[in-house]
């Protein structure tokens, strides 16, 4: 409706005011529990600046959330929303640590890339199931990620007490050759965990940039998600572009398991519920409004909740529970960013009215 | 309330979008229980200036009055509210519900809190009889046809209580009896006293049912005039500011090999049954081959099919003696065939992405416009400025979108992109559809010049007086099947109406002879 510069301007306007709307309700969340929203906000920044060993970890936890929202936005422009990205960053992240500790003996520079490989190839795999089944018989991918969710999670449970130990609940370490930490990263980070994942994410957000926007295949993702039926005019394989679609979009979740396992964790362990990074992974996609960019945003802002958070219990005596508020009511802004939108939309209608009086 | 006779009056009215003027100070006075024809070029104005009265669009500047009163139409409610409504160039429904629940849809009325469906229903159908606009009220809106879910859209605006409506090219998309019946509804209305504006590119038309007719040229309110006073020469000149033909002229056709050759070729619709029945037909280069058909029998499938789009049943279909039967579209492409598609929103655009892109989707994989998979942005949009200045889209540049384009200057981007390629055989289906009669000149021009190029051309058309004027040979369809092939030169358009209606040739002809051409098949 309005022309290119303004539209811009809003559409970055958006993300911004639902995180302001967001940390304000916060605030309020805080005040109406009798704590102090200052003293909380600033325990959650030095929580995520504080110091190297802070800004480590903020950026640890930042660099899987990366290429996870990339994954979703993949499929998302392709038209498909692939909730499944949790369990497809689950089944990376076992299958990484799989690899990296049943050769132990094998060099670095053969063990990192192939158990990385592994990771991204898994979650590609788990994805494509969905998009396969979505192209072929038209089945929703909404609940077949689903159900594979849960697949993935028991499988995942039963293989790391079954199969990868002997009823132990953690694997052992991946070999020291196979991890993507850096002795150099550390150091510098004050003994975070920072690793080089964050490299990765950060040569992602150009790399999926550059496919979306500027190769033959981004250009039929984009146009089979707007368009299928002259998509299908314009000689695209649909079904093809579908599954690819899914298939790029599950291996980005699954590299985001990788820097889980052979990153952050450096093993495996049973877990009790889908990991929380996958539905992140999906709320910064949507807060980045798709874009590489954007994405890049949302997941810093997501880190330095979390990571910031858990620093406002012990800082500012603000409890675990309520931090958790917070946290949830900046995301639910996020999510009716829709509503804000049209507030926007109606001011600037006023506007122009004002405007044209004159 | 001031004394004045028009209901509607749009004074000085402009329209900016970022440094363009869509409408430029634009005057339009409508009075009570008249019918205002609104003519103008592709992109002269038109959808705007009738989206800024239904609310859709707030104007840059300039001054509406209801009935002498000063308003402001911020919203589509509050249009509603002073009795304005409008039924859109695109037809906004959903697919999935059924006539009664769009008509609703927004106003429903509620018993306890749930919905009271019989109530509606009953509103409905009095409506529905008083004005003679019979639709099945149960029925979904997929499954009706196109001219059905017009009457819908006009039914939606009377359950809310309108009394000025809005048509914007209703005609566009009906068959030749639909226009018939929508003009007596047109009429029915503003013996009640409503009044009527109504947008659309066929002259004949104003000239049938207008009282008025204002002329936009871009962007400006050229003249008011009153349509009796008017001729139809005098109206198309007005409005492109320059003389216009109606009829392009051309050579006598030289058919040469055959490009094209359909063989007891069968397709089936998406509920199963037989669209297309042992179909024939053999096209060659250098003629244009008009299809002449009521909508509904089979010329839809019969293109799909040829495209690859629809699959066929039986039969074979060759193009330069390479048999392309059931081949992927890409594959039937690639082999020489260009499609200008019937649904140009559906099948001929993606609306949101740019204009550059839109025009090189038939070719983005090839070179120049990408190379080992990395797209050239550069030689997209040079061969987007290239044709958008040939074909004379009007636009601001080729980063618009392609729903900022109107509906005219979006067809004339689908021509571009399919006529520029050069291909053996041009299906071009409704390809006027919605242009304004300077433009159908131009493209009625492109088509003979392909075919004098040796190339050859179907057409697919509910216009008689396109297929007439532009086909070498016409092809009328009945029910799947061929009801005649005849000459342009030696049939009249009654004689048309009787064949699309399935008389044989030579009981057309006798019959036409009998009645003098007075009432024939509810062809006009
Ligand atoms: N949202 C928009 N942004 C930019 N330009 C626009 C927008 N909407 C319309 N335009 C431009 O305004 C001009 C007028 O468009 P409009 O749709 O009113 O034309 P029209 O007279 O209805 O034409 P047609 O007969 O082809 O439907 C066009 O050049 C169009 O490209
Ligand atoms: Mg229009």
């Amino acid at each position: 409706m309005l022309n290119e510069n303004k539209g811009a301007k809003v559409n970055i306007l958006v993300p911004v005011l639902s995180v302001v709307l967001g940390l304000i309700l916060g605030a309020i969340i805080m005040l109406a529990f009798g704590y102090d929203p200052m003293a909380g906000y600033q325990a959650m920044l030095r929580g995520a600046f504080g110091s190297p060993f802070y800004i480590g970890e903020m950026l640890r936890y930042a660099s899987p959330l990366i290429v996870i929202g990339l994954g979703f936005s993949v499929a998302n422009t392709a038209g498909f929303f692939n909730i499944g990205v949790a369990g497809q960053v689950l089944l990376g992240w076992l299958c990484s640590v799989w690899v990296a500790i049943s050769f132990p003996n094998w060099p670095g520079y053969l063990l990192l890339p192939i158990s990385v490989l592994a990771g991204v190839a898994a979650g590609a795999l788990w994805a494509g199931i969905a998009g396969f089944l979505r192209a072929y018989f038209n089945t929703s991918e909404v609940i077949v990620t689903i159900m594979l969710n849960y697949t993935a999670l028991y499988t995942t449970n039963y293989l790391v007490r079954n199969v990868l130990t002997d009823s132990a609940d953690t694997t052992p370490p991946i070999p020291k050759q196979a991890s993507l930490r850096a002795d150099w990263l550390s150091n510098i980070s004050g003994g975070s965990r920072l690793n080089m994942g964050i490299f990765i994410s950060l040569i992602l957000i150009v790399v999926v940039m550059i496919l979306m926007q500027k190769t033959t295949l981004g250009y039929e993702i984009r146009s089979v998600g707007m368009n299928t039926f002259a998509s299908r005019y314009a000689g695209m394989n649909t079904k093809q572009n579908i599954i690819l679609s899914m298939v790029i979009s599950g291996g980005l979740a699954g590299l985001g398991g990788v820097m889980e396992g052979l990153g952050t964790f450096e093993n495996i362990f049973v877990q009790g519920a889908m990991p929380a990074l996958g539905y992140d992974g999906m709320a910064v996609a949507l807060l980045g409004l798709s874009s590489p960019a954007g994405i890049l945003f949302a997941a810093l802002l997501f880190a330095i909740l979390k990571i910031g958070g858990t620093s406002m219990p012990l800082g500012s005596g603000v409890p675990t529970e309520v931090v958790d508020i917070v946290i949830a009511s900046i995301i639910f802004f996020v999510g009716a960013n829709y509503l804000i939108r049209f507030f926007i939309d109606k001011r600037a209608r006023a506007n122009v009215k004002k405007g044209g009086a004159e | 309330m001031p004394e004045t006779n028009y209901v509607i009056e749009m004074l000085g009215i402009t329209k900016q979008f970022g440094d363009f003027k869509a409408n430029d100070n634009i005057n339009l006075k409508v009075k009570k229980g008249e019918i205002h024809a609104l003519l103008g070029e592709n992109g002269a104005g038109k959808s705007t200036l009738m989206n800024i009265l239904s609310g859709l669009l707030e104007p840059t500047s300039g001054e509406i009055r209801v009935n002498g009163e000063k308003v402001d139409i911020s919203s589509p409610g509050v249009a509603d509210k002073l009795g304005i409504g409008m039924v859109h160039q695109h037809f906004m429904l959903v697919d999935k519900f059924t006539v009664t629940e769009n008509i609703i849809l927004g106003s429903e009325k509620t018993k306890a809190g749930f919905l009271d469906k019989k109530e509606a229903q009953k509103e409905i159908k009095a409506l529905s009889e008083r004005y003679g606009l019979f639709v099945d009220p149960t029925a979904r809106v997929e499954a009706i046809s196109v001219g059905m879910q017009q009457r819908v859209e006009i039914l939606k605006t009377l359950y809310r209580g309108t009394d000025i409506l809005i048509l914007d090219e209703p005609t566009a998309v009906l068959t030749p009896q639909e226009i018939t019946e929508l003009m007596e509804i047109m009429h029915s209305l503003t013996k009640e006293g409503k009044s009527i504006i109504i947008i659309t590119h066929k002259l004949e038309e104003i000239k049938q049912v207008a009282d008025q007719c204002t002329v936009i040229r871009r962007g400006q309110s050229i003249d008011t005039v009153e349509v009796a006073e008017t001729s139809s020469q005098q109206l198309a000149d007005m409005m492109v500011g320059r003389s216009v033909t109606f009829k392009v002229p051309k050579e006598e056709a030289q058919p040469k090999e055959t490009v094209l050759s359909i063989q007891d070729l069968t397709v089936k619709e998406s509920r199963g049954l037989e669209a297309v029945k042992h179909f024939n037909l053999d096209i060659h280069a250098g003629e244009i081959v008009g299809i002449a058909g009521v909508d509904g029998n089979g010329q839809s499938e019969l293109i799909q099919a040829i495209t690859g789009l629809t699959k066929v049943e039986s039969g074979t279909i060759t193009l330069n003696s390479k048999n392309i039967t059931n081949l992927p579209p890409r594959k039937i492409t690639e082999a020489g065939v260009g499609h200008i598609p019937e649904d140009r929103q559906k099948y001929g655009l993606i609306l949101p992405m740019t204009l550059y892109e839109n025009i090189s989707l038939q070719e983005y994989y090839k070179e120049p416009f990408s190379k080992n998979g990395i797209l050239n942005g550069n030689a997209m949009k040079k061969n987007a400025r290239k044709l958008i200045d040939e074909f004379d889209v009007r636009t601001q540049n080729e980063y618009n979108t392609a729903s900022s384009l109107s509906g005219g200057n979006q067809q004339k981007a689908i021509i571009a992109r399919e006529v520029s390629r050069d291909p053996d055989l041009l299906i071009a289906a409704q390809p006027t559809r919605g242009l304004d009669v300077g433009a159908i000149e131009y493209i009625h021009k492109r088509l003979i010049e392909h075919r004098d190029h040796g190339k050859a051309v179907l057409l697919m058309s509910f216009e008689l007086d396109e297929i007439m004027n532009v086909s070498d040979r016409i092809v009328v369809m009945f029910e799947g099947e061929i009801a005649g092939i005849v000459d342009p030169k030696d049939v009249t358009q009654q004689e048309l109406g009787l064949l699309m209606a399935g008389s044989s040739v030579e009981k057309a002809k006798a019959m036409a002879d009998q009645d003098g051409g007075k009432e024939s098949a509810n062809v006009k």
